[in-house]
């Protein structure tokens, strides 16, 4: 479905910041698979992201999505066939505009003149009504009145309205209350798994990157140093993912949040 | 005052408010829904008044409209492809093309800065023509002005809820979310700065062909007294739907106008009210920051070091 080979990204080239952000980096993501990515703070993981979805171009390499060479296409051409998440609930949807407004966006149906169909209404309706959070009756009202967490669950409800080819989730839950974090984990899982999508998740919590999802890569100063999955992945508890990180890495782990997650 | 002058008074305020509340309908798409401040208004407003002049001093009072509308469309165009493709920024791609835009005015008035249209056929002395003998005869100039106005607000209230419009509204709304999303914001800022100019020319183009004639100077200070308007309406009518706050904008020119016209019965001289715009931009949006300040302020006066009570 996704195949990266060796792409590489120096920001701040030929400065005394310059920093290698991505190192020769390659990855093969099989259709349907569920990765969930771990690494230390700066070892490139929303890098990653940005690179698949086109926040940047690579200085190297090529990135080829579902057969089609996306290495240097824009970002918002990628955007049809990419949904992302990122940390932010206020980043993935427009405060100002209401729910309904937000999902008719999100959906697209129709040409540029055309406006919110009776069907789609009923289907943001229904879906909305699968998130279990009332959202259902409040379509009409502007989504800067959502709380973290249910715009959260919005901004998810968009990005797969459309099935997309590839979903991209940057540490989605990390800024919500533990309980909001959960219920927004349960309905990832639930749309994951229920439209067979193709997923990258980056998580802080190492529980969660063994349980969710068919494979766990970890990533360090822009590699990937570690790829498992299946039976190997299932026998895999914390303690080995923090000992295979030392011996892959040659140092601990150094992710305050990981660790405090545990 | 007797009642026959105020009548004429508010009469003059509906009409002038009416026109303008074109101009704030047009900065009601860019300023509130695309959250771009277009500094090229007053240049454009003055495009709308020569284009249309010129083209019904030819002899087309219809052609003279959409003529001076796709005037107005070009010069949106041009300052959007400024600021979204040449990495000039928004409120220096609307100056540039401003200043260009006084050449071009003068150009198209025939290297003159002032155009008469005394004996010229405009739609409002064919309205005048429709309605002779009629009631409503004096209220021809009203009556063309608020056809106008209606036929924006309900463009605009159609137009900002199509898949289009609600992708204008969410490139000025969160950027962050349109830059990461499949909208691309080069074409939507594009598609509405090519819009609002198009009103804002024929505000211009209606304006002129009213008081029969257009100088260089027609639009000077238009971009702040609109802007004014905007806020003023804002206050009235700023939530709810589009349709009301398209509403709010047109009361909003009304208001100012009123205001203004009042003040000048006080003996405030005319060349006031650009300042009087000013003070009334200033106000309406320093105020609410002025408003979130008071608590520290409190708080450092009652704070000031060395002043602290104790209990000795």
């Amino acid at each position: 479905m996704l195949k990266i080979s060796h792409i590489s990204k120096t920001f701040n080239p030929g400065t005394v910041n310059a920093k290698l952000a991505l190192d020769n980096l390659s990855l093969d993501v099989a259709d349907g698979d569920f990765i969930t990515i771990i690494g230390a703070n700066g070892a490139g993981k929303s890098t990653l992201f940005n690179a698949i979805s086109g926040s940047f171009f690579t200085d190297a390499g090529e990135i080829v999505l579902d057969g089609t060479d996306i290495t240097l296409m824009p970002e918002f051409k990628r955007a049809r066939s990419i949904g992302r998440l990122f940390q932010d609930p206020m980043r993935g949807s427009a405060p100002g505009m209401s729910i309904e407004e937000n999902l008719a966006l999100a959906a697209g149906h129709g040409g540029w003149l055309s406006s919110v169909s009776r069907a789609d209404k009923q289907m943001f309706r229904e879906r909305l009504a699968l998130l279990n959070m009332g959202l259902e009756n409040r379509m009409q009202q502007p989504v800067g009145l959502l709380s973290g967490g249910q715009r959260q669950a919005l901004t998810l409800m968009m990005a797969t309205i459309n099935p997309p080819k590839l979903l991209l989730l940057d540490e989605h839950t990390a800024a919500l209350d533990p309980a909001t974090a959960e219920k927004v984990l349960e309905l990832t899982e639930q749309i994951v798994s229920g439209g067979r999508l193709t997923c990258l998740m980056v998580t802080h919590n190492m529980q969660t990157a063994l349980e969710l999802g068919n494979r766990t890569i970890m990533m360090d100063r822009g590699q990937v140093i570690f790829d498992v999955s299946g039976q190997d992945r299932k026998n895999l508890t914390v303690a080995d993912l923090l000992e295979q990180f030392k011996s892959a890495s040659g140092k601990a782990l150094d992710n305050d949040r990981m660790l405090l997650t545990r | 005052m007797s009642f026959d002058s105020i009548l004429s008074l508010i009469q003059t305020a509906l009409e002038l408010g009416l026109i303008s509340s074109l101009t704030v309908l047009a900065l009601f798409l860019s300023y509130s829904m695309l959250n771009v401040c277009d500094l090229s208004t007053d240049g454009c407003f003055t495009l709308g008044a020569t284009v249309g002049a010129v083209v019904a001093i030819g002899g087309h009072p219809y052609l003279a409209i959409p003529a001076a509308m796709t005037a107005g469309v070009a010069s949106g165009f041009i300052t959007a492809l400024l600021q979204t493709k040449m990495g000039i920024d928004s409120l220096l791609a609307g100056i540039i093309v401003n200043t260009a835009l006084y050449s071009v005015n003068i150009a198209v008035m025939g290297n003159s800065s002032l155009l008469n249209m005394n004996k010229t056929d405009t739609v409002f002395t064919i309205m005048k023509d429709v309605l002779d003998g009629t009631a409503a005869a004096d209220q021809y100039r009203v009556i063309v002005a608020v056809i106008a106005v209606v036929a924006v607000i309900v463009f605009l209230s159609l137009f900002l809820r199509t898949r289009l419009g609600l992708a204008i509204r969410a490139t000025g709304n969160n950027p962050d979310m349109v830059r990461s999303s499949s909208i691309n914001p080069v074409f939507t800022t594009i598609i509405g700065l090519c819009i609002s100019n198009s009103f804002t020319a024929l505000s211009g183009c209606l304006l002129a062909q009213s008081q029969r004639s257009v100088n260089i100077d027609i639009g000077s200070g238009m971009v702040t007294i609109a802007l004014a308007s905007l806020l003023i309406g804002n206050a009235f009518l700023g939530k709810g739907r589009i349709p009301v706050r398209a509403a709010g904008a047109v009361l909003g020119a009304f208001v100012f106008r009123i205001v203004y016209t009042i003040a000048l019965r006080f003996n405030m001289p005319a060349f006031m009210l650009k300042f009087v715009s000013s003070v009334i931009v200033i106000i309406a949006i320093s105020g609410p920051y002025l408003k979130s300040q008071i608590p520290l302020f409190k708080r450092r006066l009652e704070h000031r070091p060395g002043r602290r009570q104790t209990n000795a």
